[in-house]
């Protein structure tokens, strides 16, 4: 089993190291990925104009997917966040809703799936063969602790939508400051 | 042909030309094989609509376009995949029935097929002794 450890950048903060993703692959071909994305210790974090400065800069020096390129990691995540909602999202054209399955565990998001490609008949020449096919498994740890019970999943188009609601704590609370 | 890994690679479409539109342009997956009658080509497009997809026989030139909406949901935290356009042009070296030309998007897949036409087809000679 080969095991592989890689420290990349993270888009919620700019220190390096801050996201560990660990893969192995196994000889079934599958591949496990174990991703943590941690909340940043950094006070800068906030600040949303210095955290698009620097990923442009990363994005510059790296190439804009440098993150994932060439990782064995499946299949790539974005996160997203409003107010009251994360969102994580992946590009998983044909996988069959029946064949993901998506574990919420506290601050922890697994995504299991297979992509499974349609047989095609025997007696076919291929020109080309560049679509993946297989079983994959991704975690993450998200950054702010969700409502579990709430979390909704959808797959259109082809691309997946997780959603979960941020717990009551980790929304934003507006502090009404009081006049004299 | 042996099955491929399921790997993150989207490969940016290296154009010497520049897009009208700003962003990102992939060159998307394709599976491409040949039956007596036909060539199917099925190319992994997630998150183009019916209506931004363009499919495109000039000459002997397949184009495949499509626009991707950007759909922002809140804002970006991390990213591990880029989200643009997808282009990617072939030549069909084969003589393509282009009134039969079948083409089909679900799930973020699109199926076309390019059914050959008569005078391309295999024909078996028959020898007389």
């Amino acid at each position: 089993m080969k095991q592989k450890i890689k420290y990349q950048q993270i888009g919620s903060c700019f220190l390096i190291g801050n996201q560990e993703t660990r893969t192995s692959r196994q000889s079934g071909g599958d591949i496990m990925a174990y991703t943590a994305i941690l909340q940043p210790t950094n006070r800068l974090y906030q600040y949303g104009l210095l955290q698009n400065e620097m990923n442009r800069l990363f994005d510059n020096f790296f190439g804009s997917q440098s993150r994932t390129r060439g990782s064995n990691v499946f299949p790539a995540l974005n996160v997203y966040q409003d107010a009251d909602n994360l969102f994580v999202t992946a590009e998983l054209p044909g996988v069959d809703v029946n064949d993901l399955e998506i574990n919420v565990e506290g601050d922890t998001l697994h995504i299991k799936g297979q992509r499974k490609l349609p047989e095609t008949d025997k007696d076919v020449r291929y020109h080309r063969q560049e679509r993946g096919s297989g079983q994959f498994s991704r975690t993450i740890h998200l950054p702010f602790p969700v409502n579990t019970e709430k979390v909704g999943a959808e797959m259109k188009l082809g691309i997946l939508t997780i959603t979960l609601p941020k717990a009551d704590e980790a929304k934003p609370r507006k502090i009404n400051i009081k006049t004299a | 042909m042996a099955e491929k890994e399921l790997t993150v690679d989207k490969k940016e479409v290296q154009n010497p030309q520049e897009f009208t539109r700003e962003g990102p342009v992939f060159n998307p997956d394709v599976d491409i094989y040949e039956t007596d009658e036909a060539l199917k080509l099925i190319a992994d497009l997630p998150g183009v609509q019916k209506e931004d997809l363009d499919i495109d026989l000039n000459e002997n030139t397949l184009t495949i376009n499509a626009h991707v909406k950007q759909s922002p949901q809140g804002n970006l935290l991390y990213k591990e995949y880029d989200v643009g356009d997808y282009k990617r042009s072939f030549t069909i070296s084969n003589v393509i029935d282009q009134s039969k030309i079948q083409a089909e998007l679900k799930n973020g897949i699109l199926q076309v097929l390019l059914p050959k036409a008569e005078t391309a087809k295999p024909r078996k000679i028959e020898i007389r002794t």
